[in-house]
């Protein structure tokens, strides 16, 4: 059993848990995720490690109500316990000095960027971020992200807060004006993934992914996360989730996080009704 | 006189076969997730055990991986008392419903009874199985006397069968004992492989409870690679010994187009959603699972026939069994492949597949086979399968899941860069010690030889638990 030991709704959507697992933080690294299920009947879900706090024993993630279990979550409150928790899992991001560096994070993809953008800006890069969402209530952690980064944009699609405009369009202007970023980080849906890469490949500009496919055991025994990178066959869970971009097969991976839908609303029109008979 | 000939011969005939076990109506059966046999009652079991000669020197015995005593045990049910029998097994096997239900008894202890060599052989699995409920029923788990403590850790890294082994015995021995297990459940294969109507989940649930009560510390949710690695445990956190014991849980998949289509389903990630996950009990249960009408299996293993059989009860309407070889070669148990035709599983043999069809919205529609024929045998001794030319043919699927085994994950050895592995991936450990090129760090089971069977890694096990013994003595490696 983990203990949730803080709770911060960081808009309507998207909720922070600060939990309690001293060996996870002990271990963690930027780019690490974890599996959690909430209950006996539950499932295992993939969340990523936001923040890590060795000494304290927590780790920090950052998730978005999107179906049953994360609505369910989010019903917990502090003091309250996660049945199993899991990790960290997945090879960390690979930091070194790349000299100048974009992150981007789209939506609750702000969230992993974070630490990701901090260790790169500790192994002294010079970095630029770009964190987008659909409105201006979906946007968090604007500080954090400003204080571990030399620039900071920020873009709404619909214009509440920030720029008016999807993530690629500053980073393309970017790219054009100054020829001197090394290495792109984008973590948000796979949709954003595919456009930052199309930006990116037009430039020439190494990009490293988070993919966030479909996941169960997470330790590389069922193969459900599978995706293809350069035309092979990889397991997220073990093998990423973190891969060079260009080469990934977004439709495919688009595809497969589809898998569910029809089972995943039953699930949760199941969920509410319950909730509304309460 | 006449009649008396007739009277004998009806008797010779009796004790030639064995008692049958009671089972669920095929058609009944393959709508639920209940065990296929009832069991025997007390009559049968000491109707089947006086069957058995008592041999004077008993082969039976080294058809066993953990050698039980089985003339002994058997002796006892003759004798009524059933849950001395059961113990008496466990002296060797701390997991004897398990194995009642799961070894191939048919090429182990069953196949070195003198009786099977003019008739059916005494029924030592169903015996077993007999006396470990009867046991549990009863209530009367006893705990065999523990020597004092040997001031020794052991860490025990999988909690499958081998682990489970391994720490049954070392516990016994006075080491203190934990068990990581990487998943939620303890068990390994036993919880998340092996289907409910084949072994029911309270029945893993509580030799484990067993397990933890003669004092084996169960941690859970530990991934040992990731949480802490083989060094941390032998270093810092004061483990004297390490018996590695993961498993072989990397799927294979069969190499060929179309198979990461939505619905194409590692025979791993298909069982792990049903019997771990509970999925069939979707949406009682959060973790779904496709239910396909048409469902396509590929191999011949145990593990091909659990997932034929599971595709059956989530309701399909036609399941194929798709297998290169004859169903002489298949490796599968002769019960459960005896089971899946009763219950209406087609098998498709000497048939492989080459394609999956796509239809057009990134889900799987049908697949392409070709038939194959024996040609001469091979490296394993088996005649190899070769394509007919020309005979390509299609099925309309909407399920594929390929079982075709299983290699090594390498998530935890990628981290033990002292421990030497082979060319395939599995640690290199000396046969009948599990020794591995690490002092102090053994090996055993499926991560060593490949997928096997279940006994056979208990097996590794109680061999590794006496080695880790001698080790303690001599220090020596």
């Amino acid at each position: 059993m983990f203990k949730i030991l803080k709770k911060e709704e960081l808009s309507d959507l998207v909720i922070l848990f600060e939990i309690q697992a001293k060996d996870i933080a002990r271990k963690a690294k930027a780019g690490n995720f974890f599996v959690l299920r909430i209950h006996e009947q539950g499932e295992r879900i993939p969340l990523t490690i936001a923040d890590f706090d060795r000494e304290k024993g927590t780790i920090t993630t950052v998730f978005q109500k999107v179906g049953k279990t994360t609505h369910q979550l989010s019903t917990l409150n502090e003091g309250n316990f996660i049945l199993d928790v899991i990790g960290p899992l997945g090879m960390p991001s690979h930091i070194e000095n790349f000299r100048k560096v974009a992150c981007v994070g789209g939506g609750v993809g702000i969230a992993p960027i974070y630490p990701i953008a901090r260790a790169l800006k500790e192994a002294g890069n010079t970095v630029i971020s770009i964190i987008g969402a659909r409105m201006k209530n979906l946007i968090f952690w604007e500080d954090k992200m400003r204080s571990v980064s030399d620039e900071l944009i920020i873009t709404t699609d619909d214009g509440s807060y920030g720029r008016k405009a999807v993530v690629t369009v500053p980073l393309d202007e970017h790219l054009r004006e100054e020829k001197d970023i090394e290495l792109v980080y984008a973590i948000g849906p796979a949709i954003m993934m595919k456009f930052v890469c199309i930006t990116t490949q037009k430039h020439n500009v190494k990009t490293i992914v988070s993919l966030n496919s479909i996941m169960i055991d997470a330790t590389g025994m069922c193969g459900v996360c599978r995706v293809e990178v350069g035309g092979e066959t990889k397991f997220a869970c073990v093998d990423g989730p973190e891969f060079d971009g260009h080469k990934v097969d977004f439709d495919l991976l688009m595809s497969r996080q589809r898998m569910y839908i029809d089972e995943e609303k039953v699930a949760q029109e199941r969920y509410k009704e319950k909730v509304e008979v309460k | 006189m006449e009649g008396k000939e007739e009277k004998e011969k009806e008797k010779k005939k009796k004790k030639k076969n064995r008692i049958k076990m009671r089972e669920q109506d095929p058609l009944a059966r393959a709508k639920n997730f209940m065990e296929v046999p009832y069991g025997y009652k007390p009559e049968e079991a000491v109707g089947e055990a006086f069957r058995c000669l008592s041999c004077l020197k008993p082969t039976c015995r080294n058809g066993c991986p953990v050698s039980v005593d089985i003339p002994a045990f058997i002796k006892l049910i003759k004798e009524g008392k059933f849950i001395k029998a059961a113990w008496k097994i466990k002296e060797d096997n701390a997991l004897p419903a398990v194995c009642g239900r799961v070894c191939p008894q048919e090429i182990q202890c069953e196949s070195l009874c003198i009786l099977g060599k003019k008739g059916e052989p005494v029924a030592i699995g169903n015996l077993e199985r007999f006396v470990a409920d009867y046991e549990a029923e009863k209530g009367e788990i006893q705990i065999p006397e523990i020597p004092g403590p040997s001031g020794r850790k052991v860490a025990i890294i999988g909690s499958g069968p081998g682990g489970l082994t391994c720490a049954a015995a070392l516990i016994k021995s006075g080491h203190q004992v934990t068990l990581f297990e990487a998943l939620h459940k303890p068990g390994g294969v036993l919880m998340y492989g092996i289907p409910e109507f084949r072994l029911p989940k309270v029945i893993v649930e509580r030799e484990v409870e067993y397990i933890k009560k003669l004092g084996v510390e169960v941690v859970l949710n530990a991934v040992i690679g990731k949480l802490h690695t083989v060094d941390e445990l032998l270093h810092d956190q004061g483990y004297d010994a390490c018996f590695v014991c993961t498993g072989a849980g990397l799927p294979i998949f069969l190499g060929i187009p179309g198979e990461n289509l939505n619905g194409v389903y590692s025979a791993n990630e298909f069982l792990t959603r049903a019997n771990l996950m509970k999925a069939y009990l979707f949406p009682e249960y959060d973790t779904p699972i496709k239910r396909g009408k048409k469902v396509a299996v590929f191999g011949g293993g145990n593990v091909a026939m659990d997932s034929a059989r599971v595709a059956l009860r989530l309701g399909a309407e036609k399941v194929y069994l798709t297998y290169r070889r004859s169903e002489a070669e298949m490796p599968a148990r002769k019960a459960e492949v005896h089971h899946a035709h009763e219950e209406g599983i087609e098998f498709l043999l000497l048939t492989n597949p080459l394609r999956f069809i796509d239809d057009g919205k990134g889900n799987i529609c049908g697949v392409e086979c070709i038939k194959m024929e024996l040609g001469e045998p091979d490296a394993s001794g088996r005649k190899k399968p070769v394509p007919l030319k020309g005979s390509e043919f299609q099925i309309e699927i909407d399920v594929a899941i390929p079982a075709l085994g299983t290699r090594a994950n390498p998530l935890l050895t990628q981290t033990m860069s002292d421990v030497k592995l082979n060319k395939r991936g599995y640690i290199v450990a000396e046969e009948g010690t599990g020794m591995t090129s690490k002092t102090g760090v053994f090996a055993g089971g499926d991560i060593v030889t490949g997928s096997a069977t279940v006994i056979l890694a208990m097996g590794a096990g109680k061999k590794a638990a006496n080695a880790i013994n001698e080790y303690f003595k001599w220090k020596y490696w």
